[in-house]
């Protein structure tokens, strides 16, 4: 598996601090880096304190949504007398991204002090980690880890003599995309087909097993117990008031540094691509970026000074999502890259739903005959059609993820499809 | 070893090892296959969660799921045949058929697509004289195209059997593949 690259300026290492060090995947060597020290003192705080703290930093979900940590605590039920559970969303599969793998396999002692932190706070009697099944190298590490995390008492009976106990499993998917979605993941969890399901009833009234959950991901929880250790203020000195913090960045494409970068939220997105990443290899020109993972829409060259937070690419009218920016520069064909992506959820989509099951596959093939010179002007209004056809109709948002790159390339590179269907040529250089 | 297997992690072995064995009949009425069962269905409330975790021991130790694999799982958790096909077949990294002592997993989703993952989809398929989904007539190589394996900052990805390689280029390809051959 790849190595990170080395700390730039621009770079802030808080949760990436470890990440490299070989050192801190070991219980040993996790211990002597203050390892499980947060824990401990989450021992000692009531589960409100831990929330209030978790709430107050502003903290955002990581997995692409950004709905805030602490609030989505606080939905869990006091009294309902029923188990609770914590899942650990660590199914990375979102086209762009690969932070999460990385968390894990350098880190993982880290991700299990933030998922019992967020258990006792959620007041979870078990947690689930649910990595994506083709993480073979990743899982080897984190059991190792939970293995040891159990033998040294951090997990299990009696945690550190708190009299408190929460059990974690790890689980293993097995090669579906949509198990990311919470609701697919709970069912996978449960042993069905990763269909999602409708809410409400929401996740934390009824969720893996009809029992209340929370599902967090990982570089969320992650973030949790620097937050807990050094409380609010100081996680809110980065980023900005709406989007605090740092945030791991999966940069991949056509760029001289691909990789993983951590960097505070609110620096501009030209200089992620620029300075970060040190451009584009043989300085050739940028034709277009998706910087939040292939579910949100395209943005120009001339759109790239847009702020990366989660504000800030709204605002641009894309999103910040994974924070998994792909880069294409100016020889890329984006018909071809669009039909690319399209597959990907066309081979994805559940097939719960018609519009989606269907949508997505003819979206693919009206893109594929366009590019193969079968193309009509039509062909156009009918994308259009289906973009309107797939929005909000379904049970999930994989229907929606095709459309935000569908309708902003038809939008913004409408010269291109033209250019395929008129003369069968490509306006890439 | 895996008598020493912790229940938390028991559920989560799963991997596909060039020199695994090849179990033939009934798996779950080995001394192995009982321990995995009795950890695994400790950690879920009910016994239906245990499914996609048993499908993995299988896959583990047959190298693929058969029908009558699908059978025994269903009986041991008590859900019918038709229902554990239905979980299985919705899952791609189960393999319903035979696969090649090595599975070659491909991207070429979309930043494996910006360099060159269907080249190197070819160039493997070409190195392996197979056909995408085939097995190659010496039983080494299953090829097929993925979709994101996630590690899209290092394209062209490709996982073979429990292994991922990265920055994979047409160009690497035959060393890849010699070295597999003379596993």
């Amino acid at each position: 598996m790849g190595y990170p690259h080395s700390h730039d300026l621009e770079t802030t290492t808080l949760l990436s601090r470890y990440i490299g060090d070989p050192e801190a995947k070991t219980l040993r060597g996790w211990s002597e880096r203050r390892g499980y020290e947060t824990l401990r003192k989450a021992l000692e705080m009531s589960p409100e304190d831990i929330t209030t703290i978790v709430k107050d930093s502003g903290l955002r979900g990581r997995g692409g949504a950004g709905f805030p940590t602490g609030l989505k605590w606080t939905f869990m039920p006091n009294d309902s007398g029923k188990p609770h559970y914590l899942c650990c969303n660590a199914d990375e599969s979102e086209p762009g991204a690969f932070k999460d793998r990385e968390i894990m396999r350098w880190t993982p002692h880290l991700l299990i002090e933030g998922c019992m932190i967020s258990a006792r706070a959620i007041g979870a009697e078990h947690v689930y980690i649910y990595v994506r099944g083709e993480f073979f190298p990743v899982s080897r590490v984190l059991n190792e880890a939970v293995v040891e995390a159990y033998e040294a008492g951090y997990i299990g009976e009696n945690i550190q003599g708190s009299g408190w106990s929460c059990d974690l499993t790890v689980h293993l998917g097995a090669g579906a995309y949509i198990a990311g979605e919470e609701t697919g993941l709970m069912n996978s969890i449960q042993g069905n087909r990763a269909e999602p399901w409708m809410k409400p009833p929401f996740p934390a009234q009824s969720g893996v097993f009809g029992m209340p959950t929370t599902v967090n991901n990982v570089e969320t929880l992650a973030t949790v117990p620097m937050i807990v250790d050094n409380g609010s203020a100081w996680y809110r000195q980065w980023g900005t008031e709406r989007s605090p913090g740092t945030k791991l960045w999966c940069c991949s494409g056509h760029l001289k540094r691909p990789g993983n970068y951590e960097l505070e939220l609110g620096i501009p997105l030209k200089d992620v691509i620029y300075d970060v990443c040190g451009g584009i290899p043989d300085d050739r020109g940028l034709r277009a970026v998706i910087p939040g993972g292939s579910s949100t829409a395209f943005l120009t060259a001339d759109e790239l000074d847009c702020s990366t937070t989660y504000e800030g690419l709204a605002e641009a009218g894309s999103a910040l999502g994974t924070a998994s920016p792909i880069v294409m520069d100016e020889s890329t064909c984006l018909l071809r890259a669009m039909r690319r992506i399209a597959q990907f959820y066309a081979h994805e989509s559940c097939g719960q739903c018609v519009q989606c099951r269907e949508g997505t596959s003819w979206v693919t093939k009206i893109l594929r005959r366009i590019e193969e010179g079968g193309g009509r002007m039509q062909d156009l209004d009918t994308l259009y059609e289906l973009c309107e056809q797939l929005t909000g109709r379904t049970i999930c948002v994989l229907a929606d993820s095709v459309v935000f790159p569908l309708r902003s390339s038809l939008d913004k590179f409408r010269d291109e499809y033209e250019a395929h269907i008129k003369t069968n040529s490509c306006t890439a250089k | 070893m895996s008598r020493d297997l912790h229940p938390a992690v028991a559920g989560a072995q799963a991997f596909q090892r060039a020199e695994r064995e090849h179990i033939e009949g009934p798996i779950f009425e080995t001394a192995e296959g009982r321990d995995r069962l009795g950890k695994i269905l400790t950690r879920y409330p009910v016994k239906r969660g245990a499914l996609l975790p048993l499908l993995h021991f299988v896959q583990e130790k047959k190298g693929w799921i058969s029908a009558d694999d699908m059978v025994e799982v269903a009986a041991v958790l008590d859900l019918t045949p038709a229902c554990v096909r239905s979980v299985a077949t919705f899952y791609t990294m189960y393999n319903k058929h035979p696969v090649g002592r090595h599975l070659v997993q491909v991207c070429t989703c979309i930043s494996c697509h910006l360099h060159d993952g269907e080249a190197v989809l070819e160039r493997f398929l070409q190195e392996t004289g197979t056909r995408e989904g085939e097995t190659s007539e010496d039983g080494k190589f299953t090829v097929i195209e993925a979709e994101c394996l996630g590690a899209c900052g290092f394209a062209t990805a490709v996982q073979v059997n429990d292994e991922y390689y990265e920055n994979v280029t047409p160009e690497t390809v035959p060393e890849i593949v010699e070295e597999l051959r003379n596993r």
